[in-house]
Formats: structure tokens, C-alpha cells, sequence
């Protein structure tokens, strides 16, 4: 095997052994979930009786709720994967050996993926068992929805733990609150022209508005216009790229001011 | 009976090839300079003590020699590998056990073993696993979490971490700290026998000056990131009229801070 590959699957394979072993970190991956989706699924059934219109709010409203939750799940796979590494105050050892920082984040990537495959699995089943809700009433489309939101959650994520990486194990606070923090500006739950200009701007520069604006044409207008994707997706990847390279520079200042040798004082100062 | 005996040092290796070749190697923080151009070799199945008082520079250094801290200046080359330009390769022939460098207390041995065995793309390594757990007397504990074990325990985990890729450079900040006197006994005799055996040099930084002698083929004594002194620890005492090395080390360190005030 290439050893290359071999020290992204040890990343990801170290975070398998750390869920295997502690129920507590298993349930975060289907508790929120969950949750969302009773209270959504409940919020949309209400919807739906109350409104005289006919219109079905399910594919709108649970959809959306369901696929910022799946974003969510990607960002925070990432950064959780990477917190574990701080809270173990295992950079030391970790970066003295062979591995590259492309290996690394790769590995972070590699969990996530499957920590959110698990999430969405999960997901589906809820949806669909009580609530009549299916992620394919979207079509093929679901496909390229997801896909831009999990690049977007990976890029996200990346650039997160750089941010821990370079502040401290105290800025982890600040992780927990970015997709709150984000999703008035994408349009969760509706459109984006509803928001003052100056929102609209920032929600143009977020992949994730591009997939509920097409979301809603889609169940709305029953219209899809494929460029905004397209422009989506391209910002996604573009993002990736910036997240990797912020998250590099920040590695190589901590190598030079000390800070992945004493990461737990914070401080080198 | 002497405790401290690992064996009698072999001749010093010279005539091996150098495991690592520092030069010039400099590290400032802020206006305090940590490292001031330092530069020494590690020999194959040599051991080297780097000695010095708190703050002489001598983490500063290791951590250097481990990539987790760039120098401002200076070559860094082990086993002739450049660290700058070819870090993972130089990096995949070197190792380390340190106090402050646990490893994950959440994982067990055997898990711990299995996770950096692949980052060192160790072959063969489920075979090289049972070899280690049995060498450092681990086979009991190997499902055991890391964080569940005695400091002694956790010491020899690390340095069956240590030993997994067999390292061509060793470094080992302050092995024996942690461990009883029988044990640290036996620890020295391991690590004199890896150096024997292997292919591998050591860098081992300690306080215990008795130990030091014991083990190390040559010392060098760093004071405010400067090499003051180097030699063989057993002849160097005499040689500048102390008793001892502990007796050395006081005088040295003492100088030291003579230097630096105004």
C-alpha cells in the first residue's frame, strides 16, 4: 500500500478506535439528527394542515432543515476529528512524524465522509419512515445539492481547525456556533432576495445558497437553472483549495513560533 | 552492585557513518536567542548525552531535530537526508520518547502502536507489534488505554513507539524520569543494547549525571544555547579539575550564568 495512503487511513482509523470505543461520541452523530428531524418533520406536518394551499411544505422545509444538518455533520466531522487530536495534546507526536499535511487534512476529510454517510443514512431513515419524506423527490439533482454542500462543510471544516490550530485550544468555542452563525445569509429557508443587499452579498459568496435557491425553484417552479449550481460548485472547490493553503500557512507559522511543540500553553509568548 | 553500569561503552563509533549532521543550527525567540549556531553529529551506535541546565536550549533543540520547530538558520541532515527539503523522508528514519509526549491516553497500546506503525509505514507491522510488546514487556497491557497506565508503563510505551520504525536517530528527552531505580536500570541496559544492535544513533538529554556517564559514548554541554563543552563524560571532569560530572555540570551552569549578567 502506498504509504502516503496508509498515513490518511491511520488518521481516519485512529478516529474509528476512538467511536468504537466511546458511545458518547457515536451519539452526536444521530441525537441532533434525530432531533431536527421530529421537530421539523412535526413543524412541516402542522404546516401542511393548516395551510389551505395545497402547497406541500415537506420537501421545502424538512429538505432544507435536512440538508443544512447534513452540512453541519460534514464541517463538524472535520473539526471534530482535528479537536481530538488537541484535546489528546497529540500534535507532538503526530507532526514529528513522516506525515504531510495534505495526509493529514486528508484524513480528517476521509472521517468525515464517513461519519456523515452514517448521519445522513440515519437521516433518510427518520425522514422517510415518519414523515413520507424522500431526499430523491429532488432527483438526480440530490446528487450535485449534497455534493456542493459536503465540499463546502469539508472547506469549512479545514479552515475551522486552522483557526484552533493557530489561537489556542480555548478558541474552540468559536467552531460550534459557524453554521448557526451562516445560515441566515444561504437561505435556508428562504429566498436569498428576501435579505437586505448587504446580506445578499455575503450569500453569493456561499456555496450552500446556490442549493436552497435550486432547491426551492425545484419544488417551487418545478425549474432548475444548472449554471447556479455549476457557479456553486466552483466556489466550493475554490474554497477547498483557499481552506488548505490557510490551513498550511497557519502550520508552517506554528512550526516557526514554537506552537505545535507547546500547543496546550496556547502562547509562545 | 552498580545500578547505574549499562555496560562498559564500546570505543566511540567515529568510523560510522554520521545519523545526523547539525550545522549552524540557530533558533531565536523574539530578541532571546535559544539556539546560537549550534553544531555536532550523532554517530551509528553511538549514544550522545546533550546536557545543560533548564533553559539552555536543549527541548529547543530536539524539537527542531523533530520538524515540529523550524530553526531561523542552519542544516539539519539525517542519515544524509536534508529535514528542510525532504522532511518526511528524513522523518520516517527518526524517532523520539519524551515525558512530555504521552500518547493518546484514549487509545490502547496495541491501537497506539497500530496508528503510528502506519505513519511510519512500518512493514510488516502487526509482526513488528508483537516483537515490541514483548521486547518492553508489554504483552499484558497491550489492550490496556494508554491513560490507564503507570508513568514507568507509559515510558516504555513510548519507546516501543520509539522503536517501531527502527530509527536510525533516537531522540530521547528524559527517558528514565518517570521510572524507579530497577527500572530505569533496565531501561538503560535496553537502550544501550538498541544502539549496539541497530543501525541507530541516539540523542539522549538527562539530569542525572550518573546515568549520563553510564550511558553515553560522548556529552555535549549546552548552556544558553551554546555547545560549551564536548567529550567523553568520563574523562571530561578531570580534565577541567572537577571531581565529577555533577560537580562539572554545577560549574558549567554556574559560568553560564556568570556570562550573563551584565
Amino acid at each position: 500500500m502506498k504509504s502516503s495512503l496508509r498515513r490518511t487511513l491511520a488518521i481516519a482509523l485512529r478516529q474509528f478506535y476512538l467511536m468504537r470505543g466511546s458511545p458518547t461520541r457515536l451519539l452526536p452523530m444521530f441525537a441532533w439528527v434525530a432531533v431536527d428531524v421530529l421537530l421539523w418533520g412535526f413543524i412541516t406536518r402542522y404546516l401542511n394542515q393548516v395551510s389551505k394551499a395545497g402547497f406541500d411544505f415537506v420537501p421545502a422545509l424538512l429538505g432544507a432543515v435536512l440538508m443544512w444538518d447534513f452540512f453541519s455533520r460534514v464541517m463538524q466531522g472535520v473539526t471534530t476529528a482535528f479537536l481530538e487530536d488537541v484535546w489528546s495534546r497529540n500534535f507532538l507526536n503526530l507532526f514529528a512524524t513522516p506525515l504531510r499535511i495534505g495526509e493529514y487534512l486528508g484524513g480528517l476529510v476521509l472521517t468525515s465522509v464517513l461519519g456523515s454517510l452514517v448521519g445522513l443514512a440515519v437521516m433518510l431513515l427518520l425522514a422517510s419512515g415518519m414523515f413520507g419524506f424522500s431526499f430523491f423527490d429532488y432527483g438526480l439533482l440530490l446528487l450535485p445539492f449534497l455534493l456542493v454542500l459536503f465540499c463546502f462543510g469539508i472547506a469549512l471544516g479545514i479552515a475551522a481547525s486552522a483557526v484552533v490550530l493557530r489561537f489556542g485550544p480555548a478558541s474552540e468555542w468559536l467552531v460550534w456556533p459557524i453554521p448557526a452563525l451562516l445560515s441566515p445569509f444561504v437561505g435556508v429557508f428562504y429566498p436569498l432576495s428576501t435579505l437586505p443587499a448587504w446580506m445578499q452579498a455575503i450569500g453569493h459568496c456561499l456555496p450552500p445558497s446556490y442549493v436552497f435557491e435550486g432547491m426551492r425553484a425545484l419544488v417551487l417552479q418545478q425549474s432548475f437553472a444548472p449554471q447556479q449550481l455549476i457557479l456553486g460548485a466552483t466556489l466550493a472547490l475554490l474554497q477547498i483549495l483557499l481552506a488548505c493553503w490557510f490551513f498550511a500557512r497557519v502550520h508552517t507559522g506554528a512550526l516557526r513560533s514554537g506552537l505545535i511543540a507547546r500547543y496546550s500553553a496556547e502562547s509562545v509568548s | 552492585m552498580d545500578f547505574f553500569h549499562a555496560s562498559p561503552n564500546s570505543p566511540i563509533p567515529h568510523a560510522q557513518p554520521r545519523v545526523l549532521e547539525v550545522r549552524q543550527l540557530a533558533k531565536r525567540y523574539g530578541r532571546r536567542e535559544a539556539v546560537a549556531g549550534i553544531s555536532f553529529s550523532v554517530h551509528r551506535h553511538e549514544i550522545v548525552g546533550l546536557l545543560g541546565p533548564n533553559g539552555a536550549g536543549k527541548t529547543t533543540t530536539i524539537n527542531m531535530l523533530l520538524g515540529v520547530l523550524a530553526g531561523d538558520g542552519g542544516e539539519i541532515r539525517i542519515d544524509g537526508l536534508d529535514l528542510k527539503r525532504q522532511r518526511s523522508q528524513a522523518l520516517g528514519r527518526t524517532n523520539f520518547a519524551a515525558i512530555y509526549a504521552p500518547l493518546p491516553g484514549n487509545l490502547s497500546v496495541r491501537q497506539n502502536l497500530r496508528l503510528f506503525g502506519m505513519l511510519y509505514d512500518v512493514p510488516a507491522l502487526e509482526t513488528r507489534i508483537g516483537e515490541l510488546l514483548e521486547q518492553f514487556e508489554l504483552q499484558t497491557l497491550a489492550e490496556t488505554k494508554c491513560g490507564l497506565l503507570s508513568s514507568g508503563e507509559q515510558t516504555r510505551v513510548s519507546l516501543a513507539k520509539a522503536m517501531l520504525n527502527q530509527p536510525r536517530l533516537l531522540l530521547l528527552d528524559e527517558p528514565t524520569a518517570s521510572l524507579d531505580p530497577a527500572k530505569a536500570h533496565e531501561l538503560r541496559q535496553l537502550i544501550r543494547g538498541i544502539a549496539t544492535e541497530h543501525d541507530t544513533g541516539i540523542l539522549w538529554t538527562s539530569h542525572n549525571m550518573q546515568e549520563v556517564e553510564a550511558v553515553c559514548d560522548r556529552v555535549l554541554f549546552l548552556s544558553r544555547g551554546r555547545i560549551l563543552l564536548e567529550g567523553d563524560p568520563r574523562q571530561l571532569p578531570r580534565a577541567h579539575g572537577y571531581e565529577n560530572l555533577d560537580a562539572l555540570f554545577i560549574g558549567l551552569a554556574g559560568e553560564g550564568l556568570q556570562e550573563a549578567r551584565p
